[in-house]
């Protein structure tokens, strides 16, 4: 059988991948490009970003700066290499994007306006009203329809990567409306789907982040980096997690505890508001314990008073809140992965032929703790990195064969079809699992971890995935059975869970995002690195340490 | 016992079923729960064949539309104490059923893609020159109708569509208008001719029933209306800027 052929292969159709997409093609006009994806790409969760993209746009502002409150950002695991080219092209992406039609919000004299953000020394997160990521999303998705090389397969799902001779050859996918595996070979692929917060109970990710790409990665051999380095978002709506733009706090508002006092006088006192998410979170985790916190149906919360900034419109009135007569509850929330796949500047992967953008992978940029408003330049700048680069590779590479294909597949649709469609054994609901899952890492690899909250953790991943091994299917239909993919999902957030939390348990000292309880101290001595975590078939992950790589900026203490 | 509330819901499976069918489920009732809460509830805990489509549960990414008791509404922003009494809830109308409450929207996004919906130039600007300038007020021109999120509500609520699945449809001219109104774009001459080749958008009565549904405040009916005046000055106009009015 002959399976279809493309130069690049793009396996998600967010921020990263379109911009890849439309990076390679504009490398070269001839060649032919795929996006593959398991929704609409405008579904994507880029869309929901609202807050803003950072570039050092301004006049006042300066790629040093921006490149310093990165590097301080991430509590110095970043790789200052990558962070400096990063702040460079930054700012002629969101050029880009706004020549291609993205409405940025203006400055008086017509120019990209740029407002105050957390972690940030200076304006510099351009946006797009209340809705950059998805203006970001829509411009390049609209804008990629120009191309008539960018084809596209929406609503497939990649099941695996193909690998042939060591070499990353294509994928295999289900076609969601007719249930049929098939392959796509490629020159090259690049994975860019997104992050994994569904792994969390409490989470602003929506249902599609699930870390497929990470998993398929490490699944091929990949590593992944820094996976115990997970952002909680200081205010998520206690009952669902819906995020509150940090450009509330940007523009003024005010976090209070159950004293009437803004706490983080105590904690970050130069910065208040405008501290960066991890240590916000961890202030506001420090005052629940000291019984400061309101306590309320889903746990304790906050105030986020903004009743002085007279807003009327935050998009909240449809939860029943009224932001001009109350302040809104908030909680810290699971928001944002910094670990993912390791690659280099150009999104190379240890996998000839394999590339990887977006919050999946993990170029170097942001270490620890991710600043807001970084990620969405992110997926511009190393999304077209990583575009350009397989293009390239994909002029020189030769065609992968179709025999090896033809067998890969057939065992691949074996194995989705055995385990998933055809076994009738299996009591256990996939729901529950999941269900477990999720609360259970919220309990033990949140915002403040232990040595035995982390083992216990390690215990319960570990019966879970037996239980999934256990699992019973109901959904036996092929056409749209998202039964069938929802377990496919969880596949990948059990295996990244206990890639998690064995990274958690490794890493003993407290940086960025990773706050031990057992560690509370720095230890630039031991783990001024970047943990690798490499698959091994029926083991546990195999955990390693790398240094991180310093151009300009030494470490110093992270105080605000 | 604990409140709850009855939820009707039309199913199809095309492998089992010769026509949709449909099925009753008692949910828990919850002040704080949207129409979406109901579902996945349902799918969690009492029926996990049941297929929609779902993602950002906060009225962004467009996915989670359905007919809420016959009216097309974004389930994640529709709240169930307004449904108190039961409701039902069926796909889109307008749309072939793929399965259960998921539809088919290749149509739509084969026009999206007719009407260019890109900025179109003559000549680009380097990057290095910068930004196009533009204000806050020129933005204004076409702002509302950039807030499209492709959910197919206007589609589900278009009487026009129903009849006349030819008709580019609301959301299609709605951001072929966004992008004629944006000071950066050039395009418009090139976009008169899909628009006016749509048969439908003559027999719009413009009641607006697609500015009704949406969601985000896009006024659609507005959009087909200055359409219909600027094809019909559009064609004197392509016929004196020839050739470069003819210009794909
Ligand atoms: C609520 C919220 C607000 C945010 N606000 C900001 C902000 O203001 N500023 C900022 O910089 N960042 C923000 N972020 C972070 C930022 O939005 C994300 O990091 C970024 O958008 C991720 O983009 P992506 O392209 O990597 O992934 P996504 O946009 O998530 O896209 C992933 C793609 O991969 C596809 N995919 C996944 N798995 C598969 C599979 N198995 N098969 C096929 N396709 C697959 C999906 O279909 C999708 O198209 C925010 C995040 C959230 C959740
Ligand atoms: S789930 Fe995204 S719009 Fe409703």
């Amino acid at each position: 059988m002959e399976f279809p052929l493309y130069d690049v292969l793009i396996v998600g159709g967010g921020g990263a991948g379109l911009r890849a997409a439309i990076a390679a093609a504009e490398t070269d006009p001839g060649l032919k490009i795929l996006i593959v994806s398991k929704v609409y790409p405008m579904r994507s969760h880029t869309v929901s970003a609202e807050g803003g993209a950072a570039a050092a746009l301004r006049p006042e502002d300066s790629w040093e700066n921006h490149a310093f409150d990165t590097v301080k950002g991430s509590d110095y695991i970043s790789d200052q290499f990558v962070v400096e080219t990063f702040v460079r092209e930054a700012p002629v992406e969101l050029i880009q994007l706004e020549h291609w039609g993205c409405p940025w919000s203006r400055d008086p004299d017509g120019k990209i306006s740029a407002r105050p953000f957390g972690g940030m020394t200076t304006w510099r997160t351009c946006f797009a009203a209340d809705k950059t990521g998805f203006h970001m999303l829509h411009t390049l998705f609209q804008t990629s329809l120009k191309y008539d090389r960018i084809e596209r397969l929406d609503e497939t799902f990649v099941t695996s990567l193909l690998v042939e001779d060591g070499r990353c050859v294509g994928i295999a996918a289900l076609n969601q409306r007719s249930g049929v595996m098939s392959a796509v070979r490629a020159k090259t692929v690049i994975l860019t789907t997104g992050g994994n917060g569904r792994i969390y109970a409490f989470s602003t990710n929506g249902n599609i982040c699930t870390g497929d790409g990470m998993a398929l990665a490490y699944r091929a051999g990949v590593p992944l980096k820094d996976m115990e380095m997970v952002q909680f978002h200081p205010t998520g709506l206690p009952s669902t997690g819906i995020l509150i733009t940090e450009a509330v706090r940007g523009e003024g508002g005010y976090l209070t505890n159950n004293k009437g006092e803004r706490f983080l006088k105590d904690y970050v006192p130069s910065k208040m508001e405008l501290g960066p998410r991890d240590i916000i979170s961890r202030a506001m985790v420090t005052e629940f314990e000291a019984g400061r916190g309101f306590a309320g149906p889903y746990g304790n919360y906050m105030h986020l008073d903004v009743r002085h900034l007279f807003m009327r419109e935050l998009g909240l009135d449809y939860v029943g809140i009224d932001i001009v007569h109350d302040p809104i509850p908030v909680r810290p929330v699971e928001h944002y992965m910094m670990g993912g796949i390791d690659c280099d500047i150009t999104g190379a992967t240890s996998l000839p032929g394999l590339f990887t953008a977006g919050e999946c992978a993990n170029v170097g940029l942001n270490g620890a703790n991710r600043l807001g408003s970084n990620s969405l330049s992110e997926c511009l700048v190393f999304g077209a990195a990583a575009g350009r680069a397989a293009a390239h590779q994909a002029q020189e590479a030769k065609a992968p064969t179709s025999n090896p294909v033809d067998a890969l597949l057939k065992d691949e649709t074996r194995r989705v079809e055995k385990k998933y469609l055809e076994s009738r054994q299996g009591t256990e609901k996939l729901a529950e699992i999941r269900v477990e899952m999720q609360r259970s890492m919220d309990e033990h690899v949140g915002v403040f971890r232990t040595a035995e909250g982390l083992k216990e953790e390690e215990k319960l991943i570990a019966g879970f995935r037996q239980r999934f091994a256990r699992l019973k299917i109901e959904d036996r239909s092929h056409v749209f059975n998202t039964e069938l993919t929802a377990a496919l999902e969880l596949d990948y957030m059990l295996e990244l869970a206990e890639v998690m939390t064995a990274s958690a348990i490794n890493r003993k000292e407290s940086r960025g995002a990773h706050a031990r309880r057992d560690f509370p101290k720095r230890n630039d001595e031991h783990y001024l690195a970047n943990q690798i975590a490499t698959h091994v078939p029926g083991g546990k992950p195999k955990l390693e340490f790398r240094p991180v790589r310093i151009t300009h900026w030494q470490p110093q203490a992270r105080t605000y | 016992m604990a409140e709850t509330v009855e939820v009707t819901v039309q199913r199809y499976n095309p492998e089992t079923d010769s026509a949709p069918r449909l099925q009753t489920y008692e949910v828990p009732y919850k002040d704080d729960w949207v129409v979406l809460d109901a579902i996945l509830y349902i799918k969690d805990h009492l029926d996990a064949t049941l297929s929609y489509r779902w993602s950002c549960r906060m009225g962004i990414c467009g996915s989670c539309g359905m007919n809420v008791d016959g009216h097309p509404k974004l389930t994640c922003s529709a709240h169930l104490r307004e449904y108190r009494r039961g409701f039902t809830v069926e796909p889109l109308s307008n749309f072939p059923v793929i399965r259960d409450l998921v539809v088919d929207i290749d149509d739509f996004m084969a026009k999206l893609k007719s009407v260019k919906p890109w900025i179109v130039r003559e000549l680009e600007q380097p990057l290095g020159d910068g930004e196009y300038l533009q204000s806050n007020n020129q933005i204004d021109h076409y702002r509302q109708f950039s807030q499209c999120i492709n959910c197919m509500l206007c589609y589900a609520a278009c009487p026009v569509y129903g009849m006349e699945p030819e008709f580019l449809g609301p959301a299609a001219i709605a951001l072929a208008r966004r992008y004629n109104l944006d000071s950066r774009d050039e395009g418009t001459v090139e976009r008169v001719n899909v628009l006016a080749a749509s048969e439908g958008i003559w027999e719009c009565s413009c009641i607006g029933e697609c500015s009704v549904a949406c969601p985000k405040g896009v006024d659609p009916a507005k959009a087909i209306q200055q359409t219909k005046f600027d094809t019909v000055n559009g064609a004197i106009m392509s016929t004196m800027l020839m050739p470069f009015g003819n210009r794909r």
